[in-house]
């Protein structure tokens, strides 16, 4: 007799609280194909409930320490050098040992800037069209398409030398860098033959003058701020964009505005875990951390257990900001004063507590071994006794 | 020590600032004199040594207390101040407070609407939001400082200005005017008590007078006893050296107030009296020099004992000296179990357990007793049940003693077999670190623990040294047995699978004994079988003629649990583009049926170290840890017991390779050669195309290193093609039991190329790497590529350039292990609080919760099945097999 997906189905919806959904549906995908009776498939629903109620965490069990060991443990094993990034070697990305301490730093930018952008079903199979969205994305300077650009003291004024070559590249032509330049008001901009373009300032100053020459070279003129750099890469089936530097708040603008089109907005990913905290939300960055870190330690071969860089993810973003792993962020923020003072800056944190008159609950780990006591953790916890009387009793 | 014991809780602990009439009440003492002992050697009273402050010396009692030293806590004595100075933790405290209080009234600098807004958002907070308390202070702060005239009184208020550590200025119209800490006091006492609650001082404990200070307690002898070095000269201690300065100038001071000195004078020696104060609490204030030691070295103050990682803190508080431990360099027992661990007789000797005399054990313990302290299992102490010890090592007649042993009395006896230790080893980098072990009593001097359990602690043995722990109470030696026990931890909660297992030889050891063309006598079989203790029948020979002849399969299969069923690709798979599953040519696809090992043959991948989903933890996750820890202990005896009678070495020969061979790999590097040669062409005619975003330096470095890097391969490829099956190189790098193909390759064809960060050794002279070579060269051997192999030698500009790429590892380990340590300290500090509560959540100590449920379905990592909650399939083949059965 087989079992259609209905009765299964209706079996499993009595376990749809008991049981977590990816198990379920696991289930749901197996039984399915399996040639069983009812009271067999009643039994390994059963049985399956019987091994998950098992692999429970147990209550008081220390979960922040493990979490913090099986995580930093391997730190011991991971290399230290920036690697190229796997697939792009265009792109240097900071991986291994420093990428790790900068996502528990919860740095304000990493040292290696990055967004991952993918692209619309109409855009992502061709190549050519993949060039067009990074050709949109891509900063382009007045610098980047002028062969010099010097200043001419005599007459005060500035000379772009303009590079035929790569303009005809960018699709850029003397016209709009002439167009661009004037608009920024620098003085009075002349085009001189094909390309050159000299711009005539009101000043003489020499200091002024050097100034303007780098005000005009890192004038923008195309793309989004921030993003220097562009690598089409293909990725399966589909063309997607890496970029040097990350602007997600700018692709998101340009998006809206109309001005970039070909962009899976629901995918676009940037490796900067605050900008992603300031434009998408805190949620969104506690899925960062836990998916860079996780690549981190992946790419570096090591194997650990989603759920303990969950933990550290949530405990960074459970008050709603990115907090620092450290004396600027959860540790810091400790109701303890022991625990504050056992950790870093000792000194600062007992006057500190001292002036406010703070009370120590002791509720937490460092302050009961400071005192000398049982830690609140594990059979520590455990605070009610039934003593035996003699003859095994109970009082 | 039992729960009764430790009955007495500490439920929490107040901070806040001694006022001076706590500090006065506290005292025994008035300190008046900057002399410690007078010629006899006597402490003076009323000096810093004043018998009154508690005692040091054993055998005297304390004039206070009556105690002697053990008992006494030691008392405060206190120092009146002629004048006052200002406490320099607080001197920031109170330059806000000084700005944001009227210099006149003493109100905060807000309007009353302004005062009793805050007041009552004060209020709101601290029932709702409590952690937004300080946020609050700090608003009430900054709003205050900026007020020029005082919204009550209309007093204009003066710029204050601070000047490090202790010093404040108003800023008036005719000229800075400096506040003495009198002034400075006499502001602070007029701020009236709701104005502080408002900017977070709460009054009853820290007072803003006592900030500045006017009584200073002296110290208890006990916190800075004074050493007496072997010439019988005293050396006191820092603090002491301190307070005698303060004392000094204090005294100075207050003659000269007495006498109507100048003053200027009184001043200067105000003056002097801060910086002593100042120093007293930080010797590392910036902007004063640090006072300094007779010899030069800076004094080491209150604020120094506490700081850092040789702080009172970190290391006398957070971490603590204990007894009953040992520490000695480990050496490897293959012959002992995994949750064993063998312990010196000597250490045997001087760890002791107290045991609880009862009418069972009293015969034992008497004897034990009799024994005494000098022979192995005896004991050290007895102790009666009125709290006294009886050191067993002075009396002559023990039997007396043991004669006396009583119901209720507790004998400290020798740790024996079957004791449960912890044994440790540091770095403590996660639980597996400290794990319990059953003693074991051998003979010489070492530790010795099975290889089994070298994972987890990160352990070798070229010098490391462990330390062991024994737990002296009943709940701890439960906790320890049922926790901390070795097989219980062999999954790791790290990933969910076993991070220990076989390893190097054992894995050899398991690859020759089950590979396919082995076969074994009766007489093999019956000797591995004995060495692994197995005590059933022999099963029937899979060849009868011409002579009976056992697989190794079958052996190892008789150590499988039953209902064993499991398979997977082997370490030794050569990954063949389509495989063959069952009917590998190579053996390497295990099949475990019933219990029976079918086909393929064990190595690192089906029962290594850090292996998830293997057979063993198969084995440990649906068999239970006894059911792992029996087949670690035995079969893996079967694996070197097999090697051991096999034998297994490694030499110069077995890299040999033929003539033919060292040609090809030599034409291979020729033609990488060459290929380097046109890049470079390329590149200086300027043909080379850069790669996007790429410079054409950094475009020809990168296609270098690609030909070069696989012209190594390809070298090392042929060269192992050239060894046969039984090649002990390639039988351990295949099966995972050590090395790797690559390190054959560097043996045998080519080292390949040194790097430095990932690039080509550049560095050395310029444009050069050394001096044999052009400026500008940028072929292979230029920049650090080593042709030869290590079999054959380096050159000596080869040698060379091996020898930096090898410092930079060496270095990078260096600097690796700092780094991490540091981010592990930082990641355990923030997350030891945070635990499971009984309703599922998990939270920090203070009750925030940080999760519902924990990782999202609430399953331990350690207890699920490599991060699956359950295995599905295994289930399922469970429950459907059972039917079957039946």
């Amino acid at each position: 007799m087989t079992l259609g997906l209905k009765a299964i189905r209706k079996h499993l919806s009595k376990y749809k609280d008991k049981l977590p959904k990816n198990v379920l549906d696991e289930l749901e995908e197996k039984l399915s194909k399996l040639d069983i009776s009812e009271k067999e498939c009643k039994r390994i629903i059963e049985e399956i409930h019987r091994a998950y109620s098992r692999a429970l965490v147990e209550p008081g069990e220390a979960v922040g320490t493990v979490a913090a060991q099986s995580i930093g443990e391997p730190g011991t094993q991971m290399t230290l050098r920036t690697f190229h990034y796997a697939g792009v070697r265009e792109l240097n990305v900071t991986l291994g040992l420093p990428r790790l301490i900068e996502i528990v730093d919860a740095r304000r930018s990493p040292s290696t800037p990055m967004m991952t952008i993918y692209l619309d079903e109409d855009h992502r199979y061709d190549k050519e069209k993949a060039r067009e969205v990074a050709k949109k994305i891509e900063t382009i300077t007045v610098e980047n398409v002028s062969r010099s650009v010097e200043v001419d003291f005599l007459t005060s004024s500035i000379v772009v030398v303009l590079d035929e070559k790569v303009l005809r590249d960018k699709d850029i032509s003397p016209e709009n860098v002439a167009k661009a330049l004037e608009k920024q008001k620098f003085g009075d901009v002349q085009l001189e033959g094909d390309m050159v373009i000299r711009i005539t300032a009101q000043t003489s100053d020499v200091n002024a003058l050097q100034k303007l020459r780098e005000k005009v070279m890192s004038l923008k003129l195309r793309g989004i701020k921030g993003i220097n750099r562009v690598v089409i890469q293909r990725e399966r089936d589909e063309y997607v964009l890496y970029t040097d530097g990350s602007n997600l708040k700018g692709v998101f603008d340009a998006v809206e505005r109309g001005e970039l089109k070909g962009v899976d907005v629901s995918r676009v990913m940037s490796n900067n875990i605050h900008e992603i905290a300031e434009v998408l939300g805190i949620e969104a960055a506690r899925a960062a951390i836990i998916q860079e870190a996780m690549k981190v330690l992946e790419e570096q071969g090591l194997d650990v257990d989603t759920r303990h860089v969950m933990l550290v993810a949530d405990l960074m973003t459970c008050t709603g900001r990115v907090r620092q792993i450290g004396r600027h962020g959860v540790s810091g923020e400790k109701e303890s004063v022991l625990a504050r003072a056992a950790f870093e800056v000792t000194v600062k944190h007992l006057l500190e507590a001292s002036a406010r008159g703070e009370e120590d609950p002791l509720q937490g780990v460092t302050e009961n071994v400071i005192v000398g006591q049982p830690i609140p953790l594990g059979t520590g916890l455990v605070e009610l006794f039934v003593t035996a009387a003699p003859g095994g009793k109970r009082k | 020590m039992s729960f009764a014991e430790l009955a007495k809780t500490i439920k929490s602990i107040k901070f806040g600032v001694l006022s001076p009439d706590e500090i006065r009440k506290m005292s025994v003492a008035v300190i008046t004199t900057a002399d410690t002992y007078d010629e006899d050697g006597m402490p003076i009273p009323s000096g810093l040594m004043d018998p009154r402050l508690g005692t040091i010396e054993p055998g005297q009692r304390c004039k206070t207390c009556g105690n002697r030293v053990g008992q006494c806590p030691g008392h405060f004595g206190h120092i009146e101040l002629a004048r006052p100075v200002i406490h320099v933790g607080f001197a920031k405290l109170i330059y806000t407070l000084l700005r944001a209080t009227c210099w006149n009234c003493g109100r905060l600098l807000l309007t009353d609407q302004e005062f009793e807004r805050y007041k009552r958002l004060l209020k709101v907070y601290a029932e709702r939001w409590p952690h937004l308390i300080r946020k609050l202070n700090e608003d009430v702060l900054k709003k205050a400082m900026k007020v020029a005239e005082c919204p009550r009184c209309g007093q204009p208020q003066y710029k204050i200005r601070f000047e490090k550590p202790t010093s404040y200025y108003e800023e008036r119209e005719e000229g800075d005017y400096r506040l003495s800490p009198i002034e400075v006091r006499a502001r602070l006492e007029r701020i009236p008590d709701d104005d502080l609650r408002l900017i977070g001082i709460n009054p009853e404990a820290a007072r803003p007078e006592w900030m500045v200070l006017t009584v200073l307690p002296v110290p208890p002898i006990s916190v800075r006893p004074s050493i007496t070095l072997e010439s019988g000269v005293r050396s006191e201690d820092d603090l002491t050296h301190k307070l005698v300065d303060i004392i000094r100038i204090n005294e100075r001071l207050r003659e000269n107030i007495e006498a109507g000195a100048p003053q200027l004078i009184i001043e200067d020696l105000w003056e002097l009296l801060q910086y002593h104060v100042t120093t007293y609490f930080d010797n590392e204030t910036s902007g004063i020099p640090p006072a300094r030691h007779r010899s030069g070295r800076p004094l080491r103050t209150l604020a120094q004992r506490l700081k850092g990682k040789e702080g009172r803190f970190r290391s006398n508080l957070s971490g603590k000296r204990v007894d009953f431990s040992a520490r000695t360099v480990i050496s490897p027992d293959p012959n002992i179990s995994m949750n064993e661990v063998g312990v010196p007789i000597e250490v045997a000797k001087i760890l002791t357990v107290p045991e609880r005399v009862n009418k069972f054990n009293i015969q034992e313990l008497r004897e034990l007793v009799i024994r005494g302290p000098f022979e192995h299992p005896g004991a050290n102490y007895v102790i009666r049940p009125d709290g006294r010890r009886i050191d067993l090592r002075f009396p002559k007649d023990r039997t007396a003693i043991a004669e006396s042993l009583d119901v209720g009395y507790i004998v400290e006896r020798h740790i024996r077999d079957g004791d449960v230790v912890l044994f440790n080893r540091q770095p403590s980098l996660h639980r597996m670190s400290i794990m319990a072990h059953r003693v074991k009593v051998l003979p010489y001097k070492t530790f010795r623990l099975n290889l089994c359990v070298c994972p987890p602690y990160n352990a070798d043995f070229d010098g490391d040294e462990m330390n062991l722990h024994v737990p002296q109470s009943e709940e701890a030696r439960a906790e320890a047995q049922v926790l901390m026990l070795v097989q219980e931890q062999i999954l790791s909660p790290r990933y969910g699978g076993p991070i220990m297992g076989a390893i190097q030889d054992y894995i050899s050891g398991a690859f020759m004994l089950t590979y396919k063309s082995t076969l074994l006598t009766r007489e093999e079989v019956a000797h591995l079988l004995a060495a692994a203790n197995y005590k059933g029948e022999i099963p029937k020979p899979a060849i009868v003629k011409p002579m009976e002849l056992w697989t190794g399969k079958q052996i190892v299969s008789l150590f499988f649990p039953r209902g064993l069923n499991y398979s997977l690709k082997a370490s030794f798979c050569l990954k063949c583009s389509e495989c063959m599953k069952e009917d590998c040519p190579h053996d390497s696809y295990v099949v475990i049926r019933q219990g029976k090992l079918l086909a393929g043959v064990l190595d690192k991948k089906s029962i290594g170290a850090g292996q998830p989903e293997s057979v063993l933890h198969r084995i440990i996750k649906d068999h239970g840890t006894d059911a792992g820890r029996y087949f670690i202990d035995y079969a893996f005896k079967l694996f070197l017991t097999h090697i051991d009678g096999r034998g297994f070495t490694i030499g110069l020969d077995e890299l040999e390779i033929p003539e033919e061979a060292k040609v090809r790999i030599k034409e291979i590097l020729k033609e990488a050669e060459r290929k380097v040669r046109e890049l470079i062409e390329s590149y200086h005619r300027g043909e080379l195309e850069a790669l996007p975003g790429r410079t054409l330096e950094e475009t020809l470095e990168m296609q270098i290193m690609q030909v070069l890097a696989e012209a190594r391969d390809r070298a090392g490829d042929v060269a192992t093609q050239y060894l046969g099956i039984k090649n002990s190189a390639l039988i351990m790098a295949r099966t995972g039991a050590r090395g790797n193909v690559l390190n054959l390759a560097q043996m045998m064809a080519c080292v390949g190329q040194q790097s430095i960060r990932g690039e080509r050794i550049v560095r050395g002279y310029i444009n050069r790497t050394l001096p044999h070579f052009k400026p500008g060269d940028l072929g292979a051997g230029a920049r650090g590529f080593v042709y030869s192999c290590y079999r054959d030698g380096l050159s000596p500009i080869e040698f060379f350039f091996h020898a930096m790429g090898g410092r930079e590892g060496l270095v990078d380990t260096a600097v690796r292990t700092s780094q991490s340590g540091y981010m592990q300290r930082r990641l355990i500090n923030a997350l030891l609080d945070v635990r499971v509560e009984y309703d599922g959540t998990v939270r920090t100590a203070g009750g925030f919760i940080i999760q519902f449920k924990y990782g999202e379905d609430g399953v331990d990592p350690a207890k699920s099945d490599h991060g699956k909650a359950v295995n599905v399939d295994k289930i399922i083949e469970k429950v459907l097999g059972e039917v079957i059965e039946k």
